[in-house]
C-alpha cells in the first residue's frame, strides 16, 4: 500500500548480459508497524479518562459544648429555605415563623431561586463585582482580593440564609441550594434539620 | 508527434514524520493512562459550579442511592495501617496475602465480620458481595465507620509526619449519590463531627454555568 515495488525485478536481459548483484530496497514496508501505532493510539485515546472529579468544600458548624453562651443570630433578617423530598420545589420565608407567616414556594430554575438570592444580597454582589473588576485589571493581588472578599461576604448587612432538611430530603437538593447560595456570594449559610413547627407549616401548605 | 510522456512519480510516501508522531501520541497516552479500577459502587454525584479539584490525599466516604457507606483512603502505606488497626480492634487476622489484596483496592464496603471472606474471595464472588452488602456499620451501636475515619486519620498523621509533611494533609470528602437522602450524609457528617471534623469536600460534577 505505502510503498509499491518499482524495480522491475532486475532480471533485464539485453545487450548487458554481466549479473549485477541484486540491489535490494532499503526501505521497510512500514505499513503494519504504523497500523498497530494508530490502533493502540486509538485505544489509548478513548480510555484515556482526563479531569478529576471536582468538589465542593463546606464548613459545618462546631458542636457548642456549652449551649448557653451560643450567640443567636438575628432571624429577624434570615431567609429559611425548606427543603423537602420534593425535588422540585422550595419552600422559604423570611425572619421568624410565625402562625401568620407566609411561606412562599420557587423551584431551581435560574429565574426561580437564584433570582430572588441575587435580588436579597444584590449589595453584596454589586461589590464583589467591583472587587472582581479591580482583580481582572490587576489592581487587587489574590490575597488582598480574597480578604476582601470575606470581608463584604460577612458583612452584618449581607443576606443570612439558612436552609432546613427533612428526613426525607435527596442530597441533590441540598447541594443545588448550597450551590445557587455559592453563585449568589452568600457566605453566611447554615444547613440544618427542620423544626416540628415548620415540618407542620409544610403539611398545612401541601393539604 | 511524438508521444507525451507523463512523467512516473513513485508512489510511494515519506510516512516517518507521521509515524513518529503517532508513537509519540500512544507513548503519551500510554503514560499517562491511569486505569480505573473497578468500582464496587456507582454513584451518580450532584453537580456544582466549583471548579476545585480533589486532592490526592482523600479519605472518601462514598453514599449509593440506597445510603450503603463505601469506605476508601487512597494512600497504600496508609490503607495497610488502617487495616491492622482495625483488624487488631476487631479480632480478626488477615493473611500477608489478604492484607496486600487490600492495600490495591479502592472503595471497601464491607462490615469487619465479612472483610475476611470478602477479600480471600476472587473477583466475581466480590462483585455479587458488593451487591448485596449493606455497607459499612455507621448506627451508635456498631459503628466501625468511626473506626476506620479515625484510624485513616491518626495513620495518616503518623505517616505524613515519617515523610516529614503537613500533618493535616489529609482531607476528607463525601461522595453522594444525587438521589440518597440528605438524612443518611448528615449521619455521616456527624460521625466525622464527633472525631472533630468540621470541614468536608462534596464531591461534584462540574456543570456548565
Amino acid at each position: 500500500m505505502a510503498e509499491l515495488s518499482t524495480d522491475d525485478g532486475g532480471g533485464k536481459k539485453g545487450k548487458h548480459q554481466k549479473r549485477r548483484a541484486k540491489k535490494s530496497s532499503t526501505k521497510v514496508d512500514m505499513t503494519p508497524m504504523v497500523d498497530l501505532a494508530f490502533l493502540l493510539l486509538t485505544f489509548f485515546v478513548l480510555t484515556a479518562t482526563f479531569g478529576k472529579p471536582k468538589t465542593m468544600d463546606i464548613n459545618m458548624p462546631v458542636d457548642p459544648k456549652d449551649k448557653k453562651n451560643v450567640t443567636k443570630v438575628e432571624d429577624q433578617t434570615a431567609m429559611t429555605v425548606l427543603l423537602t423530598e420534593r425535588k422540585e420545589v422550595i419552600y422559604y420565608y423570611y425572619g421568624v415563623l410565625k402562625a401568620d407567616t407566609k411561606i412562599d414556594s420557587t423551584d431551581y430554575a435560574a429565574t426561580g431561586l437564584r433570582k430572588i438570592l441575587l435580588d436579597k444580597n444584590k449589595g453584596v454582589i454589586a461589590q464583589m463585582d467591583a472587587l472582581k473588576a479591580q482583580k481582572e485589571q490587576g489592581l487587587l493581588a489574590d490575597t488582598a482580593y480574597k480578604s476582601k472578599a470575606q470581608l463584604v461576604k460577612s458583612n452584618k448587612d449581607a443576606l443570612y440564609v439558612i436552609v432546613k432538611t427533612n428526613d426525607k430530603t435527596k442530597y441533590k437538593s441540598v447541594v443545588d441550594v448550597l450551590d445557587e447560595l455559592n453563585i449568589c456570594d452568600v457566605d453566611k449559610k447554615a444547613v440544618m434539620d427542620m423544626a416540628p413547627s415548620e415540618k407542620a407549616a409544610l403539611k398545612k401548605i401541601n393539604n | 508527434m511524438p508521444k507525451v510522456k507523463v512523467p512516473r512519480s513513485n508512489p510511494s510516501l515519506d510516512m516517518t514524520p507521521m509515524v513518529d508522531l503517532a508513537f509519540l501520541l500512544v507513548t503519551f497516552f500510554m503514560l499517562t493512562a491511569t486505569f480505573r479500577t473497578e468500582q464496587a459502587v456507582v454513584v451518580d454525584t450532584p453537580s456544582s459550579i466549583s471548579e476545585k479539584l480533589l486532592t490526592d490525599n482523600v479519605l472518601m466516604v462514598t453514599v449509593d442511592t440506597a445510603g450503603r457507606v463505601f469506605y476508601n483512603i487512597d494512600d497504600q502505606k496508609v490503607r495497610v495501617k488502617v487495616l491492622e488497626n482495625m483488624a487488631s480492634k476487631y479480632a480478626v487476622k488477615f493473611s500477608p496475602k489478604e492484607i496486600k489484596e487490600f492495600e490495591l483496592m479502592k472503595d471497601v464496603g464491607m462490615p469487619m465480620a465479612d472483610l475476611k471472606k470478602y477479600l480471600a474471595a476472587d473477583q466475581s464472588v466480590r462483585m455479587q458481595m458488593d451487591k448485596s452488602t449493606k455497607g459499612i456499620p455507621y448506627d451508635s451501636i456498631t459503628n466501625e465507620l468511626a473506626d476506620w475515619i479515625l484510624f485513616g486519620r491518626v495513620v495518616d498523621a503518623s505517616v505524613a509526619e515519617e515523610n516529614g509533611e503537613d500533618a493535616g494533609r489529609l482531607k476528607v470528602a463525601i461522595k453522594g449519590d444525587s438521589e440518597a437522602n440528605y438524612a443518611t450524609i448528615r449521619k455521616i457528617m456527624k460521625v466525622f463531627q464527633d472525631k472533630k471534623v468540621n470541614s468536608f469536600s462534596l464531591v461534584t460534577n462540574l456543570e456548565g454555568k
